[in-house]
């Protein structure tokens, strides 16, 4: 056994849990699972059936953590992971997986297959079996702090066009600010709108808030390739710089697997409780809602419907509040089938979007999306994952759609009361 | 018995002696042959067969018996066609019914052994022990050598009563005598098991009928028992079956339920398993048989029923003692699968001993 | 051995042998799945672990409804086995009376011909579940021969049963050795098949619903 294949097979036996036993333990291959994964249902391929592809970290579990895995192992009959079905797996496994959770919701005996797929990944990538381009965006963000490569002086000369642009402010390393804001790469670059849109609506609703200039990226590619090492160095950043700064609430911006790693893995990844609160953006922005801080002047009369970025409701809870925010500003507010926690994925999540090698399949499986649009014809589309809202521009323009996608906060900062 | 100037007459003049009238005498052709399953077509061949028939030699031995078998035989009921079936044929020893005694029976069972050679008809109830001969002798023979010697001339052998046919209750665990069926023994004659604690009466004559009708055996089961009167098992012709199937059980034999006739299958019924005619025939004349009485079927015309766990415990239930079993293997099971744990935890432990932080060199490989 | 020593040889021997296995294997299996534990959550919790695990382990049971138009035929014929299963097993008055010698309880059983008519509805069930997986091309990728295996183990008994009730072909002492004997086999193989979800299945589900519970979402 090669170094690095031995250094995946530990990594997928350090996986193993008492969930992860009680779900390869009950799994009958029914193949339901097949059918709630857009991987599968719009390409046909049985392999992307979300159960197989746990299948390297099936056969650590089987034999190294029962009873008949453990005699069959002595007499040489188990099955073993090697390069062979490493190599096979990799597109399985990150090509074809955007981590969206739909099958854990699903699988009738319980299996939180996503979860076992995240696992998997942690042996893969240390076995060397990790996608091109997600190494490229891991390394960057360990080396340079963004998997985009956005450095601090881009950042910051976003800032000052933006504050020479519309007069507003945006706080950097202001220490004691209440709020502690994270961007993605994409938001920096592709959307500053959406640093403006904060800066308008924390201006409106009179709460203090910083960008760190030692933590300002959100995402977390170690999460995507599946390297808790490297997740966790990342997610130390965001934790030193928010008790550096002694802010209250680190926000995650627009962005699905950003809230997933520092809202729910973060403090897993560096074995300590944060001191400060975690929350996205959404959920911010409906306390201020609640509490009444948010007054908007008009409302859109398109029909609008809501993307459910899958990190950001299902696998994180956040639900109830784009919706309650979305019935500020719209009247006519329609809901895809299966919206909220059953919404289907993009199609580009869990790093896909970062892996070049599977561009083809994103588009492919895009159909999903394309089909649940054409059900409820809306005018326009409201997410809030930038991810997302690229692939979703892409698809559209691949399959010749032509419906805008708003981010909602951008689109709630527009229709600000002015006073 | 008959006597032995009887002997030239047909079974007919026997009959027609005894004052057997022709109608009580088709009646018993037709009676035989439905229980035996024959077309009606059949009955003026049997009658004719059976008018005509010599009064065949049948040479009866009793080894380790209780002579159930043979009472059972003799007092069925009142002067039937059976009995005087029974009656008409020569049988020229059984100890407990010849008049002769001593020297003279086994005189008269050489001769007849001599006689008929190849053609007599031996029956034989109770079983055989193999242990030590001397647990069982008549004469001084010991019963394997009487039987051996029997058979050898033999055109079929009968065997009659559960101990004959499967070892019976001598049998029974822990078997002290070493007791043996007849089949286990001779394999190279016909033999037809008629078992049962004690069998049926008219299944031993309808036997003799078919033999002297037809000079052959009936079709036989694979236990070696005639179809005819084996085939449907007591559960499948039991006049409580509806009861059964409507889920009405009595639960004990004093209650509602077994007041109101309903099943007795919890009560340990072995009519489900049990193979006989019990439940059509029935016994006493017709008048009932042990199910119609509230107790339930012992299931005594199969094989080791002695041994089938408690009579009164339903078929369903295990004979072993498993509540102990489970106590002890529970135990054990937790200890092991506390020992398999920790083995799992070590198994993890040492992964993540073993565990180097991933480096984005080991990314590229 | 003749029939019916066969048939005092699994209500015996065979019986006890089954027990101890499916017992034993019972108990090693939870707790080797239970031992190795899992890492307390450092997160803030945004609802409970396990009112929600509980809440998981019966809501599963419910499909979703957009995956039960996508597996209308494994959810369909999936229940009717299950439930068929339930009734053969727990609700036929010769089993309740094996399960309360065991046990002490006991409950009323349900008329025979209607477990009946459950069983062979079940067997039917399971036949084309055999020809789906077949006929599925996701469902032939997954297949093991393991899986074959187990549905053999677990239509036998459901077949044998029937036959014995209805005796066809084989004497009654016979049919009811052969059931008995199908029914220790699958005693003998759950705990270490595919079969154990009978009882891990309540684990998995918790640990969904408590995973998933806790960030606040109801699996």
């Amino acid at each position: 056994m090669s170094a690095s294949l031995e250094k995946g097979v530990n990594a997928l036996k350090q996986q193993v849990d008492s969930s992860v036993a009680a779900f390869f333990s009950s799994c009958v291959h029914c193949g339901m699972c097949a059918d709630t994964c857009l991987f599968q249902t719009e390409t046909g391929n049985p392999a992307s059936t979300p159960i197989a592809k746990a299948e390297p970290l099936r056969r650590v579990w089987k034999s190294e953590y029962t009873l008949l895995g453990r005699i069959g192992k002595m007499f040489g009959l188990s099955k073993k992971v090697d390069e062979k079905l490493l190599t096979e797996w990799e597109t399985m496994v990150y090509d074809n997986c955007t981590l969206c959770g739909r099958c854990s919701m699903v699988c009738p005996v319980g299996n939180d297959i996503a979860l076992m797929i995240r696992k998997t990944r942690e042996g893969m990538a240390a076995a060397g079996h990790a996608p091109e381009g997600l190494i490229g965006a891991t390394n960057r963000s360990i080396k340079i702090g963004s998997p985009m490569g956005v450095k601090l002086p881009a950042l910051l000369a976003q800032i000052r066009h933006l504050e020479e642009d519309t007069g507003l402010k945006v706080p950097v390393d202001v220490e004691g600010a209440e709020y502690m804001l994270l961007l993605s790469s994409m938001e920096i670059m592709n959307f500053p709108e959406f640093m403006e849109a904060i800066a308008r609506i924390f201006d409106k609703a009179g709460a203090t808030w910083t960008i760190s200039s030692e933590a300002f990226e959100a995402t977390n590619s170690g999460i995507q390739i599946g390297v808790s090492d490297l997740a966790a160095e990342l997610v130390q950043r965001v934790v030193d710089a928010a008790e550096k700064l002694k802010v209250k609430t680190v926000i995650s911006p627009e962005c699905g697997h950003a809230y997933m790693a520092i809202r729910w893995d973060g403090p897993n990844l560096v074995g300590k409780a944060f001191s400060f609160k975690v929350r996205h953006i959404l959920e911010v922005l409906d306390t201020f809602r609640e509490e009444g801080r948010l007054k908007l002047k008009d409302k859109i009369s398109e029909k609008v419907t809501y993307h459910d970025p899958c990190q950001i409701s299902r696998r994180g809870g956040v639900i109830d509040q784009p919706r309650r925010l979305i019935d500020l500003f719209a009247d006519d507010f329609v809901e895809m089938p299966d919206a909220g926690k059953m919404n289907w994925c993009c199609g580009a999540g869990g790093g896909v979007s970062s892996n070049e090698r599977a561009d083809e399949v994103r588009l492919q499986v895009f159909k999903r999306k394309k089909a649940q649009l054409e059900e409820v014809q809306p005018d326009a589309i409201i997410s809030a994952c930038s991810n997302c809202r690229i692939h979703i521009e892409d698809g559209l323009e691949e399959y010749g759609m032509d419906i805008p996608l708003m981010s909602l906060t951008e689109t709630l900062a527009e229709h600000l009361a002015d006073d | 018995m008959a006597s032995h100037s009887d002997k030239e007459k047909t079974l007919g003049d026997v009959l027609r002696s005894h004052g057997v009238s022709r109608r009580s005498f088709m009646k018993y052709c037709a009676t035989t042959a439905s229980m035996m399953a024959m077309s009606p077509a059949m009955i003026p061949m049997i009658a004719e067969a059976l008018e005509n028939a010599k009064k065949p030699s049948v040479i009866w031995l009793s080894f380790q018996e209780c002579t159930g078998c043979t009472e059972s035989l003799t007092r069925a009921g009142a002067s039937t066609v059976e009995n005087l079936i029974f009656d008409s044929i020569s049988l020229d020893y059984h100890h407990t019914l010849q008049a002769a005694s001593g020297h003279r029976a086994e005189e008269a069972k050489e001769e007849a052994m001599h006689e008929n050679h190849g053609k007599y008809l031996l029956v034989v109830d109770g079983s055989i022990p193999m242990d030590n001969p001397g647990y069982s002798t008549i004469a001084g023979i010991s019963n394997y050598d009487m039987l051996m010697e029997a058979a050898e001339g033999a055109a079929a052998i009968i065997a009659v009563g559960t101990c004959a046919t499967y070892g019976g209750l001598p049998k029974a665990s822990p078997n002290p005598t070493g007791a043996v069926s007849v089949s286990d023994l001779i394999k190279d004659k016909p033999i037809i098991n008629v078992p049962g604690c004690p069998p049926i009466p008219v299944v031993i004559t309808g036997v003799l009928t078919h033999f002297l009708t037809f000079g052959a055996l009936p079709e036989l089961d694979d236990l070696g028992r005639p179809k005819a009167f084996y085939g449907q098992s007591i559960h499948d012709r039991c006049y409580r079956r509806p009861f059964y199937d409507k889920g009405l059980f009595a639960e004990t034999f004093d209650d509602e339920g077994a007041k109101a006739g309903w099943c007795l299958y919890k009560l340990g019924c072995r009519g489900p398993t049990t193979y006989n005619a019990c439940a059509t025939t029935k016994w006493n004349n017709g008048t009932s048989f042990p199910i119609e009485s509230g107790h339930p079927c012992l299931g005594c015309s199969e094989p080791e029923f002695w041994d089938g766990g408690g009579f009164y415990k339903a078929l369903s239930i295990p004979t072993a003692d498993v509540g102990e079993t489970v106590l002890y293997t529970a135990a054990g099971a937790a200890a092991a699968g506390v020992a398999l744990g920790a083995l799992n935890r070590a198994t993890k432990g040492s992964a993540n001993k073993a565990h180097e932080k991933v480096t984005l060199e080991d990314l590229e490989k | 051995m003749n029939e019916i020593a066969l048939l005092e040889w699994v209500r015996g021997t065979g019986f006890q042998i089954a027990t101890v296995v499916l017992v034993a294997g019972v108990i090693i299996r939870i707790f080797e799945i239970l031992m190795l534990g899992r890492k307390k959550n450092l997160a803030e919790a945004k609802g409970s672990e396990f009112s929600s695990g509980m809440r998981t382990i019966v809501s599963r049971s419910v499909p979703e409804s957009d995956s039960f138009k996508r597996s209308a035929f494994t959810i369909v014929a999936g229940y009717i086995f299950h439930i068929g299963l339930f009734v053969t097993i727990f609700l036929f008055a010769p089993h309740i009376l094996l399960i309360s010698e065991l046990t002490g309880l006991g409950w009323p059983a349900l008329p025979t011909p209607i477990v009946d008519a459950v069983a062979v509805l079940s067997i039917i069930a399971l036949l084309a579940i055999l020809v789906h997986r077949f006929n599925n091309k996701i469902l032939r990728y997954l297949t093991t021969p393991g899986d074959l295996f187990i549905w053999f183990v677990t239509i036998a008994p459901l077949i044998t049963g029937y036959i014995a009730f209805h005796r066809i072909g084989m004497s009654g002492p016979m049919l009811l050795a052969v059931h008995i004997l199908s029914v220790e086999l699958l005693m003998v193989v759950l705990p270490f098949s595919k079969l154990t979800h009978v009882f891990t299945i309540f684990m998995a589900r918790w640990y969904n619903g408590a995973i998933s519970g806790y960030r606040g979402v109801q699996s």
